[in-house]
């Protein structure tokens, strides 16, 4: 097979993912994209590893710890979009804007249950 | 955009051995499935339907999945599927039924900077598939011979050389897990007052 179907498809695949990133309005589409780009880098180390028929099979292995973190990051990215959706009432990315540099910030539609939100006692202590 | 890359691969590399006119059936499958998964991805990133975008997630990751196994790695294809397929794509669902999206079509699904994201994803995709082309346009994979990716080869490896990465991943594992149940615990006046206590 030649290496460049492969690597062009992963290219492909990886330039999709960043223009979700770049587009896409709600945080777990943010997300979504994101696991597109991990797979076309899992792609591209495994079509590399079994073109260069390493003894060690680094990518393989590699690819293998790459999926396992991204379920990792998949798990604290939505506990953190859960977490900022019940805080703030959206979960989009264009309306967090509170680290905005220019700007006062916005009041914030505050629909989310109100509880105030106090420092976490672990970052606080 | 493949088929330009088909075009200039085979009118630079007409003097490679194999032949990219007359490619193998294992290359005609690979070129298929992609397709298709470049399709659902792309639909992925556009639809302005949110649950509609994870279930053809599914549709994008199955396809890697399969191209995994056309380059013979197959213990990495059904991780991809019980991994991705089984727990990640259900872990969006999750996520976007917790945080109330809308079942119908959502018209700001995408940003202001549509046009800006797109120009960049072009460029990007035009540098680097100019590129790869450009180096790899004679290069081949041997994909005869013995399986390079079957579970027998993939725990061997994985248990021989890279056992401390690997002990090292799941105490990782263990740490996300902590923490996005730290994270995701409503703080309720159990929570409070024991921290309070705590403190």
């Amino acid at each position: 097979m030649h290496l460049a179907y492969p690597a062009v498809l992963a290219a492909l695949l990886f330039c999709t993912g960043l223009y979700g990133v770049l587009a896409r309005r709600n945080a777990i589409l943010v997300l979504m994209s994101v696991e597109l780009m991990l797979n076309a880098v899992n792609l591209n180390l495994v079509a590399f590893d079994v073109w260069l028929r390493d003894t060690v099979h680094a990518g393989q292995a590699l690819t293998l710890f790459t999926i396992a973190i991204a379920a990792a990051e998949i798990g604290i990215g939505l506990a953190i979009v859960l977490m900022v959706y019940r805080n703030r009432g959206t979960s989009d990315v264009d309306r967090l804007r509170d680290t905005v540099e220019g700007r006062e910030p916005a009041p914030t539609s505050d629909s989310a249950p109100a509880e105030p939100t106090a420092p976490r006692p672990e970052v606080a202590a | 955009m493949i088929g330009t890359t088909l075009a200039a691969a085979a009118a630079a590399g007409s003097g490679a051995s194999p032949g990219f006119l007359s490619p193998s059936g294992v290359e005609i499958a690979f070129l298929l499935v992609g397709l298709a998964t470049l399709g659902a991805a792309v639909v992925t990133v556009t639809t302005k339907q949110l649950v509609h975008a994870a279930l053809w997630l599914v549709v994008a990751l199955g396809g890697i999945a399969v191209e995994y196994l056309l380059l013979t790695a197959e213990f990495i294809a059904w991780v991809q599927v019980l991994i991705y397929l089984g727990s990640v794509v259900v872990l969006l669902l999750f996520g976007l039924m917790l945080t109330k999206a809308p079942i119908g079509p959502s018209p700001d699904a995408d940003s202001g900077n549509r046009w800006v994201a797109l120009g960049v994803a072009v460029a990007a995709a035009g540098a680097l598939v100019w590129v790869v082309v450009d180096a790899f346009r004679t290069t081949w994979i041997d994909l005869d011979g013995p399986v390079q990716g079957s579970t027998a080869v993939s725990g061997e490896i994985l248990f021989r050389h890279w056992v401390l990465p690997f002990e090292a991943l799941s105490v990782l594992l263990l740490a996300a897990l902590i923490g996005a149940i730290v994270l995701s615990r409503k703080n309720g006046d159990t929570g409070t007052a024991r921290q309070e206590g705590k403190r």
